[in-house]
């Protein structure tokens, strides 16, 4: 059996998709700042996939920007803001500790340049309170940006409460909605976004391709100088074909949201009772408050990277915060920010269900876990002094799922 | 390229030498649960000092698990001293080599084995340089 479990790190590009892209490569293919008609037709469908991106996030299409991704996105709206802040002599941003590192590392860049950065701490479930929100804004905030849902846990923080704070204190509130956007409903007006992320590979579209919303009166500053592409805000003869795509896979994504989330909840609930069952694991993250796709375990005794190579072996495609996988010295950070001592980070596992995912497929990933864990425990001397007491265990034996 | 040689993934799927020794005359382990890796090698030593039998448990990635039965095979039945010569590039080398930032898993194998010797010296009132050997207090993560 194969199971692709790993939908939080991309999902494969849906038939209905690829077919709506493909006269965009070999029909449409003009571009669309020339004049002639296959030109003025492409930027026709171009304008046309702006204002039904717009309608699905409740923006209006000048608030639209196509970007080459979620990381792209990211970077643009931070930089933006923090831009628009120096000049008003603002230099601080709040942001958290669990963010992704698209987000991190252009805190980190702007660090450099003199701003101060306030990364709120993430509590154990994995969520983050409004209310430290609204303590860690100052008179000279010029950015609160925070992650619709956690990539790795899946957990959902609480956006248009802090979306509310943000206007009232009258600050630019950012939201990576990546992994969100497929999952929960989001509309901006509605929820005090004043700038928002998304990537099309992660709900069924292609790669290379996403948005930022920018709410309107929010001057981007430039990441990619050159033609007057996307209102003069991103430069590039703009990736029809993927926005095409990208368009059609969020009209699905969305249309189908109730009932895939249903659908999703019935088997997550059921890959946690399941994985749960195996002695001394934990599952990180909210059990309720997180997108319907993703389970996340830690496991002691066990390194993720050997865990995951051996679930390949069995046709199960999943991933590991362990530092082996990441090529650093550290596990996850998103799992280090909600408490996991380091020991435990290195045992984990994310498994992000696609909506095509069944039971027998989850039983399957339960089983394959259960038999790998047990046999990478029987030659782990970590475990074993877990078990002969030299080491203490960090988990109970059963948790209640 | 794939992250890990066929040589690398054949050990780390049929590592060899997987176990324990009970009644072992040295036994040396290495690493710590909070850098993600631990090695604890089992040697038989003869009277000839000749490696009769060696075993290993190993906690960590599939580099570390490979890197320690390699090891492991490379001192089967070799004298002691040629186990103590082992060096983590001949590890890296049985196993068509490491990426970069996994070399320490070989170290570690390395290490492992020195600190297994050490303990039968220490057993058996045999003298050394300590500084042949591993420190045993050092506990930060490896990071080559």
């Amino acid at each position: 059996m194969f199971v692709y479990a790993d939908n939080a790190a991309t999902t494969a590009v849906s038939p209905k998709v690829v077919e709506a892209m493909l006269p965009y490569f070999t029909e449409v293919y003009g571009n669309p700042s020339s004049l002639y008609s296959v030109g003025q037709k492409a930027k026709e469908v171009l304008e046309e996939s702006r204002e039904r991106i717009a309608k699905l996030l409740g923006a209006s299409p000048r608030e639209i920007y196509f970007t080459s991704g979620g990381s792209e996105a990211d970077n643009q709206a931070i930089i933006s803001a923090a831009r628009l802040g120096a000049r008003k002599g603002k230099k601080h941003i709040v942001s958290t500790k669990f963010e992704h590192h698209a987000v991190l590392h252009t805190l980190r860049e702007l660090e450099k340049e003199g701003f101060e950065i306030t990364l709120l701490d993430v509590h154990e479930n994995g969520v983050i309170e409004a209310s430290q929100v609204a303590d860690a804004i100052r008179e000279d905030t010029a950015l609160v940006t925070i992650m619709y849902a956690n990539n790795e846990i899946g957990t959902v923080q609480p956006i248009a409460e802090i979306g509310a704070i943000c206007k009232e204190k009258g600050v630019i509130f950012h939201t990576d909605a990546v992994q969100a956007v497929s999952h929960i409903h989001i509309n901006v007006k509605e929820q005090n976004i004043d700038m928002l992320s998304i990537s099309a590979h992660k709900f069924h579209g292609p790669k290379g391709v996403g948005v930022l919303y920018a709410r309107g009166g929010i001057i981007l500053t430039n990441i990619i100088n050159g033609g007057a592409q996307e209102r003069g805000k991103r430069a590039g003869t703009e990736n029809l074909a993927g926005i095409v795509g990208m368009t059609v896979a969020l009209e699905e994504a969305v249309t189908h949201m109730d009932e895939n989330n249903a659908k999703l909840a019935k088997l997550q609930d059921r890959l946690i009772e399941g994985l749960s069952k195996i002695p001394y694991s934990e599952l990180n993250g909210d059990r309720e408050n997180r997108v319907k796709s993703n389970v996340n375990f830690c496991f002691e005794g066990v390194e993720g990277e050997s865990l995951l190579l051996l679930l390949d072996d069995k046709g199960v495609a999943v991933s590991s915060g362990s530092a082996c996988t990441s090529g650093s010295l550290d596990p996850s950070h998103v799992l280090l920010a909600i408490g996991r001592p380091h020991e435990v980070a290195h045992g984990s596992l994310r498994v992000s269900l696609g909506e095509d995912a069944t039971e027998e497929q989850v039983d399957y990933i339960v089983k394959s876990v259960a038999e790998v864990i047990e046999y990478l425990r029987s030659f782990s001397p970590f475990w074993g002094d877990l078990v002969s007491g030299k080491r203490q265990h960090i988990f109970a034996e059963h948790t209640v799922a | 390229m794939a992250l890990y040689s066929e040589k690398v993934m054949d050990h780390f799927r049929n590592p060899r030498n997987v176990g324990v020794i009970e009644d072992a005359d040295g036994v040396g382990e290495v690493g710590n649960p909070v850098c993600g890796d631990i090695m604890k090698i089992y040697l038989k030593i003869n009277d000839e000092k000749v490696i009769e039998d060696v075993k290993f448990e190993t906690f960590g990635c599939g580099s570390a698990i490979a890197s320690s039965s390699m090891a492991t095979e490379l001192i089967m039945g070799k004298p002691l001293e040629e186990a103590l010569s082992l060096t983590n590039q001949a590890v890296t080398e049985a196993l068509d080599g490491l990426p970069a930032h996994k070399l320490h898993c070989s170290v570690l194998a390395e290490e492992a084995i020195k600190s297994a010797v050490k303990d039968y010296y220490d057993k058996n009132g045999i003298e050394y340089d300590p500084k042949d050997f591993p420190d045993p207090e050092v506990e930060s993560c490896h990071m080559h």
